[in-house]
């Protein structure tokens, strides 16, 4: 099997569970906003962290294969879509879940 | 080209995350001690409002936008609300408690408060989540004699008067143009209403709130439909699992399937 692209790998690795993770000590590239990464924000996930970290890792284990750069640029991709979605501030995640009732109300199929 | 004066009726409601209850009586929805809110249709129809007014979207600019309601003392708290997202003046209609209005009525209302405030744009929510009805808005167009479209996904202005509203049909968009003054209903993807923040709720607070009775307009709260009785939708059975196909054949044989 071919190695991974390092550059791909550090960055999975950083959105997986952080920079500090994906970088040996001496490489310092910490981000300065301290984005949090997947493995943090699923501490609050709903239904608990130990639902939570096993799920996370197969869905990243599932794909540890993927050699096709531009595959794993759509992985990181998706990866960033969760994270959006896990951080949008409260009021428009009520507004949401508002907006998916009533769409389901009214409309059985949607 | 005309400044928009916009009317935005809304309704106070039973919240949407309610499960509701049936009266003992049967006739209807229990309504004391529930959590009230303003119908969510509304709520687009008041956020569409501001935005029209804040993106600048009208040529002719927008002169005023009020808001009305019809209810009971405490649909005063859903006026208020809309003033906090940014409408400039509410008109109360007081009702007793208890007391509804039909679709006709509500029209008729609204008819009366578009000639008073000489509105040429009624932006309303396409039905209300209580009685589900949908019928306000094309009735009020009917009184009217204004061109209505209805289920607004997208609402545009356009040379000379004319308003371009996009609706969602099935596997697709339709498009109708008509020209100021007329009626829109608006649908759930229209926008995302904003919250209130502290200081326009404490700005609202001070906005105009006119105060009047059905009698003001002439009207009266008489029903011309009966509700004869209210129940719950009918549980679910649940299936049953069969051993084989056997069991399969001869279940379907006992229900006259086969």
């Amino acid at each position: 099997m071919t190695p991974p692209n390092p550059v791909l790998r550090r960055q999975v690795i950083a959105i997986y569970k952080g920079y500090q993770a994906a970088c040996p000590p001496s490489m310092c590239c910490v981000r300065a906003d301290g984005y949090p990464e997947l493995l943090y924000l699923g501490r609050d996930y709903p239904l608990g962290y130990d639902y939570f970290r096993p799920r996370l890792h197969k869905a990243f284990m599932s794909k540890a294969g993927e050699r096709d750069d531009e595959a794993i640029k759509k992985g990181l991709a998706h990866a960033e879509f969760v994270k959006k979605d896990a951080t949008a501030d409260p009021f428009r995640r009520y507004y949401l879940k508002r907006y998916r009732t009533l769409r389901k109300r009214y409309d059985p199929d949607a | 080209m005309s400044a928009l004066r916009i009317l935005v009726p809304v309704k106070r409601v039973i919240d949407y995350a309610v499960k509701p209850r049936i009266n003992k009586a049967m006739t209807g929805v229990e309504t004391v001690g529930v959590k009230h809110s303003m119908n969510p249709f509304d709520e687009l129809s008041v956020e569409e409002s501001v935005r029209i007014r804040e993106e600048k979207r009208a040529p002719g600019g927008v002169e005023d936008i009020c808001t009305i309601s019809a209810g009971p003392a405490k649909s005063q708290d859903v006026i208020r609300t809309a003033l906090a997202m940014g409408i400039d003046r509410g008109i109360h209609v007081e009702l007793k408690e208890g007391e509804e209005l039909e679709p006709l009525t509500v029209a008729k209302l609204l008819k009366a408060t578009v000639e008073a405030e000489k509105s040429n744009l009624v932006l309303l929510g396409k039905q209300s989540i209580d009685d589900d009805a949908g019928q306000t808005g094309q009735m009020l167009a009917g009184l009217l004699g204004w061109p209505q479209a209805t289920q607004a996904s997208k609402v545009e202005f356009g040379e000379g008067d004319s308003v371009l509203v996009t609706q969602e049909i099935d596997g697709g968009v339709e498009t109708v143009r008509a020209k100021l003054p007329m009626v829109v209903t608006t649908d759930l993807r229209l926008n995302t209403p904003r919250f209130a923040k502290l200081p326009n709720i404490m700005k609202a607070k001070k906005k105009k709130l006119d105060k009047k009775t059905l009698a003001d307009f002439g009207l009266t709260s008489e029903k011309k439909l009966k509700i004869l009785k209210v129940t719950e939708p009918p549980v679910r059975q649940g299936g049953g699992k069969v051993e084989d196909v056997g069991g399969l054949v001869s279940k379907l044989k006992e229900l006259g399937a086969l």
